[in-house]
């Protein structure tokens, strides 16, 4: 562990801490509406610490949900589209010939479909729920993923220890999951720090449109939103989600960083 | 006064000292082999006198050129030394050139860069040059690009680079390592030419090298000089162990005692073996062509070539891991089907592969234990893990290493190591057939010579057939019963090792023979009666594929291919073997 993943980390940590306890400690609910307390300044009065916005809801406790509800979609999309993605795109490259290209011409097909269009005919066909929003966002991250997955695995293909194992027989599977997933660690991990950041930022473009989370939930992205219409008078509505969304997308990357530097077996530095 | 002087040169990277006092001259017109095994210390010295170590190398001590200190000279001063006094050749050609700028711009910008010769000047100058290196059709290859020009063709460009600003010391550090056996000849003639007027220091793990071609040597071990002395005095009376024990694992072809054939039955035999690859235009370039094969138990066949030769891609097809397009593989008297994938458990685990390159061959991810434990895994899935490890350990102490080597990863490993692993990996399944790919060429020389024991007690033990494809004739003479001479995807000679070394038929088993480096000052060898290098599969040369090259070629060479013909026990492709003889 090296010193930008443990200053991140720690950073991440204590945020992800305070959204879930800070909540449980205020007084206050995310929903209720206080129309004595309108666009107060953040103060320690009352336990308002980050104001309240315009219906006199506490911001503490909603930027703390806000921040929840950001890295649950956030870490859930990464984890669907790197688990699609991996396994898609690992097999594509190793099976390679036809069977790579039927595999890939069906990601660049599924590339073709105008995303919002895609998300807006799922959020009509079904209910509105998060795990909509989990979906949309992790089945368009895992075509990158795939291909990024399936160029590292046509090189790996032809790596020795891999043609080893292939002469002994060891089952394509076995190939798969032993001898190249593992080699891709470095690659994903970048990539996966990329997805994250990426993934906080569809979800509050869909909160935007109105497509995202609704109301009376909330996430950074639609308090960033919220908070933009109000920044002209009550400024910290707009500066404390975006100053969260701002570290929490500096620490992935960081973070991301020094995990590729200290889990590669090699060890390199 | 010497033209260099290094006195107590240290150099240290944290907590490792990477050459520790080492301190030797080298005179004016003098040329000096610096001879070292990997890790010894022998580049970073060269790239200390060029200033060229990275910031984070601590370097003590003094290097004077021409009276001048280098040392902590500024930047300003080491680029006027660079190129006009002293310049260097590396060992890979292929990287020490820009891929997207001509041969000709880059060797004109050198004299540009330090204002020798008008700009007009200067392309006379580089044409002259790159003629003066052998380069054939100088003023076109002025303006080809570096992936137009062959390997010696490449390192041939760089050493006219290197001389172009006419230095008074030329480094070569490794410079014919990269390529193969005719053309190292050919090159370490030319860095002999151009010897009058520059002194030159010639880094090599290669005593042959040395041998032939330096009045002097320097022998470093672990950073520290542990010997120098008139190239003769050394090899004849070598004064520190180090030293001889190079010497005495140097690789001779001039060994007698080449291993006896036990005759046994045929364990694998390939016939007419036809492999095509297919170019990124469509292509087809053949790269084995009508090639028989066969190795019985307990015996080692070598297989020889240049790059090009098609040697790898034979005994890859036999094995399934690429197609083969025409010919039969039959083992242990069943023809086997060519796809790997359609081959039976018990084929599968009776061929077995090393490869060169001892780390590559390994999972990074994986620990020694997974990887020698994975064939067992596959085929003797009824095995617990304790007893699976049981036996990766007794397998990793046949092949020299201790159980405690079961927890380390490659990376953790010696390349003599890795090999030793590659090697059990490959013997946990107790095959019938090991095919061993260039499986000692990324060794030293000591190293090279545990590795080729452990190989030939395992033979004995086990009736082991080995096949061995190599570059290097002087492993082909230590390990093999038989030999199979190719050039370009065809069978040259094939003949016992005895045979093939004491009455080579074939003027390409001779140009090879005599091009290989022998480490005796008195009978260097290292010379070749052959120009050229392999010409490209895509077009290969009508009639004799060896007709360019050859020194005896006639009209019917060059119009009619020969077929393989049986001479005293020696299978030979050559019109004119008969008549040689």
């Amino acid at each position: 562990m090296n010193r930008g993943m443990k200053i991140s980390g720690g950073i991440l940590l204590g945020i992800i801490a305070a959204a879930f306890i800070g909540p449980l400690l205020s007084p206050h609910d995310y929903q209720q509406t206080n129309f004595d307390a309108l666009l107060q300044n953040p103060s320690s009065s009352d336990f308002h610490f980050f104001g309240t916005d315009d219906l006199g809801r506490d911001l503490f406790v909603r930027s703390m949900l806000g921040v929840q509800i950001t890295i649950l979609v956030a870490i859930v999309a990464s984890v669907v589209s790197l688990l699609i993605g991996v396994a898609y795109g690992a097999t594509a490259g190793y099976m390679g010939g036809r069977v790579d290209a039927v595999m890939m011409r069906f990601v660049d097909t599924l590339y073709a479909l105008p995303f919002i269009f895609f998300v807006i005919l799922l959020m009509v066909a079904f209910e509105r729920n998060f795990l909509l929003i989990f979906v949309a966002i992790g089945a368009i991250n895992w075509l990158d993923m795939a291909r990024i997955v399936r160029g590292q695995t046509l090189s790996l293909r032809e790596r020795e220890f891999v043609e080893a194992a292939r002469l002994t027989g060891v089952s394509t599977a076995r190939i798969v999951f032993r001898h190249i997933a593992p080699n891709l660690f470095g690659v994903i991990i970048v990539y996966v720090t990329l997805t994250i950041p990426q993934a906080i930022l569809v979800e509050s473009f869909l909160s935007f449109l109105g497509l995202g989370i609704q109301e009376p939930q909330t996430s950074l992205g639609a308090l960033v939103d919220a908070g933009v219409n109000q920044m002209e008078g009550a400024s910290w509505m707009l500066l404390i989600p975006a100053t969260l969304l701002a570290v929490i997308l500096l620490c992935f990357n960081f973070f991301g960083d020094a995990m590729r530097d200290a889990f590669d077996a090699r060890g390199e530095k | 006064m010497s033209l260099l002087a290094i006195d107590k040169l240290r150099i240290r990277y944290g907590d490792s000292l990477a050459v520790a006092d080492i301190g030797f001259s080298i005179e004016k017109g003098e040329s000096v082999g610096l001879v070292g095994e990997s890790g010894s210390g022998k580049s970073q010295t060269a790239l200390a006198v060029l200033g060229l170590l990275p910031a984070t190398a601590l370097v003590r001590g003094s290097i004077r050129f021409d009276g001048q200190e280098l040392l902590g000279a500024d930047n300003k001063t080491l680029d006027q030394l660079r190129a006009t006094r002293i310049s260097i050749v590396f060992q890979d050609p292929t990287q020490a050139l820009n891929p997207f700028v001509t041969i000709g711009a880059q060797l004109q910008r050198i004299l540009l860069q330090h204002d020798i010769g008008a700009a007009t000047g200067a392309r006379n100058r580089v044409i002259e040059m790159l003629a003066r290196v052998g380069l054939p059709d100088a003023s076109r290859q002025y303006s080809s690009f570096p992936h137009e020009l062959s390997g010696g063709m490449r390192q041939r460009a760089m050493i006219a680079s290197a001389l172009l600003a006419g230095p008074d010391l030329l480094i070569a550090d490794e410079p014919t390592t990269a390529l193969d056996v005719t053309v190292q000849a050919q090159i370490l003639d030319l860095l002999e030419d151009i010897r009058e007027d520059t002194s030159l220091l010639l880094i090599t793990h290669d005593l042959g090298v040395v041998a032939g071609r330096c009045e002097r040597m320097l022998v470093v071990e672990n950073g520290r000089l542990v010997e120098q002395g008139m190239t003769r005095d050394i090899f004849a009376r070598p004064q520190h162990e180090h030293t001889m024990a190079l010497i005495k694992a140097a690789p001779r072809v001039t060994d007698s005692g080449a291993p006896t054939a036990k005759p046994g039955q045929d364990v694998l035999a390939i016939s007419g073996a036809e492999v095509r690859y297919r170019s990124k235009g469509g292509q087809v370039i053949p790269a084995v062509r009508d090639v028989n094969l066969s190795v019985s138990a307990g015996e080692t066949v070598a297989v020889v070539g240049e790059s090009g030769s098609g040697k790898s891609s034979l005994v890859r097809a036999a094995l399934g891991l690429i197609p083969m397009h025409a010919g039969c593989v039959v083992y242990c008297g069943h023809e086997l089907a060519t796809n790997l994938g359609d081959r039976s458990k018990a084929t599968r685990r009776g061929m077995q592969l090393v490869f060169q390159d001892p780390t590559g061959s390994l999972n990074p991810q994986m620990r020694v234990a997974g990887i020698v434990g994975e064939p067992l895994l596959v085929h003797q899935a009824a095995l617990s893990a304790e007893e699976r490890r049981q036996r990766v350990a007794a397998m990793l102490e046949k092949t020299g290493l201790s159980v405690e080597f079961l927890d380390r990863y490659p990376h953790e490993l010696s390349g003599g190591e890795a090999q030793r692993v590659a090697i059990a990996r490959a013997l946990i399944l107790e095959p019938k057939v090991l095919v061993c790919d260039e499986a000692v060429a990324a060794l030293d020389g000591t190293v090279r010579e545990q590795i080729l024991r452990l190989l030939r007690r395992v033979q004995e033990e086990s009736g082991l057939a080995i096949i061995f494809i190599t570059h290097d004739l002087a492993v082909v003479r230590a390990v093999s019963h038989r030999v199979l001479v190719m050039y370009l995807g065809r069978l040259v000679e094939m003949a016992s090792n005895e045979a093939l070394f004491s009455r080579p038929r074939h003027p390409y088993t001779r140009a090879l023979l005599d091009a290989v480096p022998v480490p005796d000052p008195g009978n260097a060898g290292g010379r070749t009666t052959v120009t050229g290098e392999v010409p490209s599969a895509l077009q290969p040369p009508k009639g004799c594929a060896f007709h360019p090259r050859c020194p005896h070629a006639e009209t019917l060479c060059r119009a009619q291919r020969p077929e393989a013909t049986e001479l005293d026990e020696t299978l030979v492709s050559c019109h004119l073997a008969r008549e040689l003889a």
